[in-house]
């Protein structure tokens, strides 16, 4: 948690000192990129990890209606919504 | 009779000043729609939090401090998924990496005496920088930064406190799908990422490495593994480049960080 506070603090306080600007030349086009691998990676370990193996049960199905509703550009607390009810929802049938 | 004569008076003069703030503070709005935008966050995230197992005290310390939404969710997620305290703070830090870009754009809102600096740092981030980046004025770009600041951050924290009270209500977090809301909100702000051409070659490299990755090692490790996919991804950025420009180069070209991941990160469904 310490890590966490005092790493996150850091980059923020390492882009507003004077060292920002050359960051931003030198690495600004990889770490734009970072968000896009990250979310992906995180989707996918969540969805289809299960104690160290790949499986694919109820959350797949929750997280790809979830999925079209972000793509209908539904607001976040539909899109959880969605999500959670169809997740709960194949689960309790299967 | 007079006191209430008083009272209306006082009214109309908070109405008054509140109509004349429009035109000095034109970021109110924005502040406004961001705040409301970012509220059922900042509870998801407390529920969230509190069914990965995280006592309310963390969650209370974690969103004052650490205070940038993305950074929060991959980290609860991957504690959630068994992973370890290093590759929770790894992957959520990769993320956090990018309010450091946002610094330099910030420049002109940001006060110019170090330690006033130094404490602005902590409320550099999406929201913020994609309000303030709005402002047209250098005066209003400071106003807006600190304003939305706060009250995002006021926001945020009640918001998360609620998440983490209800989270304790509702129970297993199993029989409500709660386990599938993690991915599903991250699929939410992984969208304004994969606008671009290189964001999607990311982003589908990322989830092939993770997924090779997973029977080997884990939970946790395969997130931090597949930041190797920002490679193949910076090629066919500057691949596209040389390019004649069409309709998809022009928008990776303006929706270029840090200046526009900034007002994408401003859409409902993005976390501070």
């Amino acid at each position: 948690m310490i890590a966490l506070v005092a790493g996150s603090y850091g980059l923020k306080a390492l882009g507003t000192s004077n060292l920002g600007g050359r960051v931003e030349r030198r690495l600004g086009a990889a770490v734009a990129l970072l968000p896009a691998a990250l979310f992906a990676a995180l989707i996918v370990i969540m969805t289809f990890e299960d104690a160290g193996t790949l499986t694919l049960d109820a959350r797949a199905a929750g997280v790809a209606a979830g999925g079209v509703a972000v793509w209908r550009k539904a607001p976040l607390v539909l899109v959880v919504a969605v999500a959670m009810a169809v997740t709960a929802g194949v689960r309790a049938l299967t | 009779m007079k006191g209430r004569f008083g009272e209306d008076s006082r009214l109309a003069g908070w109405i008054r000043r509140l109509r004349s703030a429009r035109g000095s503070r034109p970021y109110l709005r924005d502040c406004v729609i961001v705040s409301l935008a970012v509220a059922p966050t900042g509870v998801t995230f407390g529920v969230v939090a509190d069914a990965a197992g995280f006592d309310l005290a963390r969650i209370v310390v974690m969103s004052a401090l650490v205070f940038t939404g993305a950074s929060q969710f991959a980290a609860v997620g991957v504690i959630n998924d068994g992973g370890s305290g290093g590759a929770a703070v790894g992957s959520a830090l990769l993320l956090a990496a990018r309010n450091a870009l946002y610094g330099p754009v910030m420049r002109r809102a940001l006060p110019a005496s170090v330690p006033a600096r130094l404490g602005a740092a902590h409320f550099v981030i999406d929201e913020t920088t994609a309000i303030s980046t709005a402002q047209t004025s250098r005066r209003h770009a400071a106003g807006a930064f600190w304003f939305s600041g706060i009250i995002l951050w006021l926001v945020w924290n009640l918001c998360s406190v609620a998440g983490a009270l209800l989270g304790a209500v509702l129970g297993t977090p199993e029989t409500w799908g709660l386990d599938a809301a993690f991915p599903a909100i991250l699929v939410a702000l992984l969208a304004p990422h994969v606008r671009t051409a290189a964001g999607r070659t990311a982003a589908l490299a990322a989830a092939a490495v993770a997924l090779g990755v997973v029977p080997v090692t884990g939970a946790g490790v395969p997130v931090l593994v597949s930041v190797a996919a920002v490679a193949p991804a910076l090629w066919v950025r500057s691949h596209r480049r040389e390019s004649p420009p069409e309709t998809d180069e022009s928008r990776s070209r303006t929706s270029e960080p840090p200046a526009a991941s900034g007002p994408e990160g401003a859409e409902p469904g993005a976390t501070p």
